[in-house]
């Protein structure tokens, strides 16, 4: 291991990488050093997981070199990335839920025999650079998001790594487990590895970071060096990032920039509406359901949404918010109480009927429920609507018509795609929640329950995808926001629910300045109380 | 859009070597070890020709690509919603059974043509309900279907067995077997061959599976159904019946290809006796990227390869069970053909680098790709 006199560099050299339609990469030269943490910026589809994949031997770049001190290093497999000492930890997680961490840390193990002692002892000594408590006997299903990322890093340096690669780690995060993490990425960088962070919130950017390489459509476009991130305040650094990411575009941004990067406090952007002069679209009543899965069922709820009304949902990831949105939905029965949707009882009925009356929903697990990944955008923006006029007459399918409608859905959301055909599971996250929202926004939709509809997305498109959401209330439409960014619930709900335990443990209206610390208090009580 | 049109065209070429590539190696592979055996591989190939095509030959070949193409389609229903219906040689002899069971009475009691009618539907019946076991097991419970099949495929061989061996049997034999239906009760020739029109139902059952898959609404639900159970529900697709519905028709399928094969051509069954299609057939399924009509030519090639390869093996001095090192080799060939064409596409691969590099070097011609 290197000291921090002598420090290691790992030099991307006009690494280049196409697919159909895209050049995902473009020329980018990069240099990784120890002891730095080596922020990666850019708008959803820049390129930095592919970049990602091409370090951790998953992609063969078309061109470019990688060395390491000036050695080249052929990154040819997984393996072989794995051997150069480089550890990711991916966008999506990569563990198995039915194993323990133990036995998750050591898949990577290539001895015949499993040394358990010896993997035990490795596990203290990350435990402790983490300053994480991993119990090695735990499930991996067991555990909190937050405390799977420990496990995720933990693996991704099993090896006694060279360099820890964090692909968005803190999208699916709380306030108190991002704070773990950053201290955990301080220790690791203290070891002195080099760490790249990729991360779409600015702050974390500045605050966590080193250095700062800015990606747009596959090139490198700013880089802020150490010495310069160091000499400017967070307000300065956060311009220059802005400018790099979106270049002239920053203009149609404009004014929401600051807030855009998450610096003022958030307030309230919906129009209010005076709720007791609106019908009620949907009313659940004492529901209650039973999934076969082993996650959190909703346990007697009651709520009401109004026409024109964003009501928030808030709670901690994994309170029941998965088994609401499906039980509104209709994927999940109810199997107690009654659900009303503009006054007629929907209770019995199955998603393509509430889907006929306008019933939408658009999932937080975009790649494998809320798309095929294998068929083409087209087939995915009319999927819920196979079989019916004008996209299938006499049950065949009319490519025509169906080729039209994608054109027009990813013309209206700018949808990001090379073209309707390409491969919906190859665009990047950000274009397809695009394709969620255009395809359950569209053709009379009057309530959408949308769960988590910004993880993972870029500044513009979190606004983009705000506006539509704000838009689509003001026209008359009801959105149920289930959320575990309070600062989004703020910003977009008239009144806010908190779930935990399946159950609703309290209501906010959101008029006037402090609900998030209202809410904050339910959450907290909440927790207290079931302790 | 010309790079559209290319990609298309790059498409089918790359899905036409995909196909082709590992057939043509296995027999490569296959006239090595004959070499080595001390045969002659042109002796056997030319044997294969021989018997297998020409003359009469052919339409010999044609009439055992009738059942093969039948099951093959009944595989490919059940594969295309990833349910592994490994059931068939039960479901096979259950739908045989049917015909040659009940065809003795039935001819002799309706007009031929309504018995050949109720046959049919009577072996399309039991394939579907002898599926409904492992169907609802796995609809409800989850159970693995693959092993469910499996079980039933022993009891449904039992079940024919004793079922020719007791009260199906001809009492006017020593041996165990059913009687023989009249000549005149058999499927009718196709006009100018002694091929019966079984190939017809099955090419004909082909292309309608083709088309439902490709162009309806319902091909496209399997198809989402296949590719992910969770976007399934999502989309607002019924499993259970989805389940049930794949299992029960490419079980009746393949039943089918049994009441068939005893109607046009062995027109009575023999305990213990089973062809074995599925088995024979699987290979060229995944071949066929799970296509019923791209199976068609190559399942009339398997059907070539055995027509003519049982006389061409002793005439080279092998041994008929050659034919399933074959097959095997075909089964090894494309396993490696698909590793090498998903790397290339999702440049992923999980083949050590130095295996790998050696393995694609070889490939690399073959698929015309082009070098970076
Ligand atoms: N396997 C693939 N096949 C085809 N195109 C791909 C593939 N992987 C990525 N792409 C394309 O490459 C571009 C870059 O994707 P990438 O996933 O690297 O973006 P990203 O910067 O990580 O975005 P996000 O912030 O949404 O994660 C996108 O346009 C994407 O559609
Ligand atoms: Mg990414």
């Amino acid at each position: 291991m290197s000291t921090l006199t002598d420090p290691e560099v790992i030099s991307l050299r006009e690494i280049t990488k196409a697919f159909p339609g895209v050049v995902a990469n473009d020329r980018i030269s990069l240099d990784i050093v120890s002891g730095q943490v080596h922020c990666l910026l850019g708008e959803n589809g820049a390129g930095k997981s592919t970049l990602i994949s091409i370090l951790a031997g998953l992609q063969q770049p078309d061109s470019g070199s990688i060395s390491i001190n000036g050695v080249e290093a052929a990154i040819t497999s997984p393996r072989a990335s794995v051997d150069y000492g480089i550890g990711v930890v991916h966008q999506h997680s990569t563990l198995v839920p039915a194993f323990t961490v133990l036995e998750n840390l050591m898949l990577g193990e290539s001895g015949v025999m499993q040394e358990k002692k010896r993997a035990k002892e490795r596990l203290d000594e990350l435990s402790e650079l983490l300053g994480a408590e991993l119990d090695p006997q735990a499930l991996a299903s067991d555990l909190g998001l937050g405390q799977q990322q420990q496990v995720e890093i933990a693996k991704a340096i099993w090896k006694g790594s060279r360099l820890l690669i964090l692909d968005e780690p803190t999208s699916m995060l709380t306030p108190q487990a991002i704070e773990h993490l950053s201290e955990s990425v301080e220790r690791v960088k203290a070891q002195g590895l080099a760490v790249v962070f990729i991360t779409h919130k600015l702050r974390e950017a500045y605050s966590m970071g080193d250095c700062v390489t800015v990606l747009r459509s596959g090139r490198n476009v700013g880089h802020i060096s150490v010495e310069e991130l160091a000499s400017f305040d967070e307000h300065e650094a956060q311009e220059s990032i802005l400018r790099a990411m979106f270049g002239e575009d920053i203009n149609s941004v404009g004014d929401d920039a600051a807030e855009l990067a998450g610096a003022t406090e958030a307030v309230r952007e919906t129009r209010s509406i005076d709720l007791s002069s609106r019908p009620v679209r949907l009313e659940l009543d004492a529901v209650s359901s039973r999934g076969l899965g082993r996650d959190v069922d909703v346990d007697g709820i009651s709520v009401k949404v109004h026409e024109g009304e964003i009501l928030g949902i808030a709670g901690i990831d994994g309170h029941g918010q998965g088994a609401l949105a499906e039980v509104v939905a209709g994927q999940r029965p109810a199997s107690a109480g009654s659900l009303r949707f503009d006054g007629e009882d929907v209770t019995k009925l199955g998603v393509r009927g509430r889907q006929h009356l306008g019933v939408r929903y658009v999932t937080d697990d975009r790649l494998h429920e809320g798309t095929v990944g294998s068929m083409s955008v087209a087939l995915n923006l009319v999927i819920k609507r196979i079989g019916e006029r004008p996209f299938w007459r006499f049950g065949q399918i009319q490519r025509k018509v169906v080729d039209a409608e994608a054109l027009r859905l990813i013309g209206e959301y700018g949808i990001r795609t090379p073209s309707p055909a390409t491969r919906a599971g190859t665009l990047s996250g950000g274009n397809i929640q695009k394709i969620l929202l255009a395809r359950e926004l569209t053709d009379g939709a009057r309530l959408v329950v949308v769960n988590k509809p910004t993880y993972g997305l870029d500044l513009k498109t979190v606004h983009l995808v705000r506006e539509i959401l704000i838009e689509f209330a003001a026209n008359g439409g009801s959105v149920i926001l289930l959320s575990s960014d309070l600062d989004e619930l703020v910003e977009l709900s008239h009144r806010i629910e908190i779930m935990s335990g399946g159950k609703i443990v309290g209501s906010v209206v959101n008029d006037k300045p402090g609900t998030a610390e209202k809410v904050g208090h339910f959450m907290t009580g909440a927790i207290e109380g079931a302790q | 859009m010309k790079s559209a049109e290319n990609d298309k065209a790059k498409n089918l070429l790359d899905g036409l070597v995909r196909s082709i590539l590992p057939v043509i190696l296995a027999l490569l592979v296959a006239g090595l070890i004959m070499l080595a055996m001390g045969s002659n591989p042109i002796d056997f190939f030319s044997g294969v020709w021989t018997y297998g095509v020409t003359g009469s030959n052919l339409q010999r070949s044609l009439v055992l690509s009738a059942p093969l193409i039948l099951v093959a389609v009944g595989l490919i229903v059940a594969f295309r919603g990833q349910l592994w219906n490994l059931g068939y040689n039960g479901q096979y002899l259950l739908g045989a059974v049917v015909a040659s069971g009940a065809g003795p009475y039935l001819f002799a009691s309706m007009p031929a043509w309504l018995a050949t009618i109720v046959i049919i539907l009577g072996a399309l019946l039991v394939g579907a309900v002898w599926s409904l076991v492992p169907a609802i097991l796995k609809a409800r419970y989850g159970t693995n279907e693959i092993i469910t099949s499996l079980v039933m495929s022993f009891i449904g061989v039992g079940i024919a067995n004793l079922l020719i061996k007791g009260p199906l049997k001809d009492p006017n034999t020593p041996q165990p077997q059913t009687e023989v239906i009249a000549d005149s009760y058999l499927l009718p020739y196709i006009p100018g061959t002694v091929i019966h029109i079984g190939l017809i139902i099955a090419i004909v059952i082909a292309i309608v599976a083709q088309f439902i898959f490709s162009r309806t609404s319902f091909g496209l639900r399997l198809d989402i159904f296949g590719a992910s159970p969770k976007a399934a529900r999502h989309v607002g697709i019924n499993s259970t019946w989805m389940v049930i519905l794949l299992f029960a028709v490419s079980s009746a399928l393949i039943a089918l290809a049994g009441a068939i094969d005893v109607l046009g051509q062995y027109s009575y069954q023999r305990a213990n006796w089973d062809p074995h299609y599925g088995d024979a057939v699987m290979p060229f399924v995944f071949l066929a990227r799970l296509s019923p009509l791209a199976a068609i030519p190559l399942v009339v090639f398997y059907a070539i390869l055995a027509t003519g390869g049982t006389l061409a093996a002793q005439q080279a001095g092998l041994n008929a069970d050659f034919l399933l090192v074959i097959v095997g080799l075909i089964l090894i060939f494309m396993t490696i053909t698909e590793y090498v064409g998903d790397r290339r596409k999702l440049g992923q691969s999980y083949l050590p680098p130095g295996l790998k590099t050696t393995v694609v070097r070889l490939f690399q011609g073959g698929t015309g790709r082009k070098s970076s």
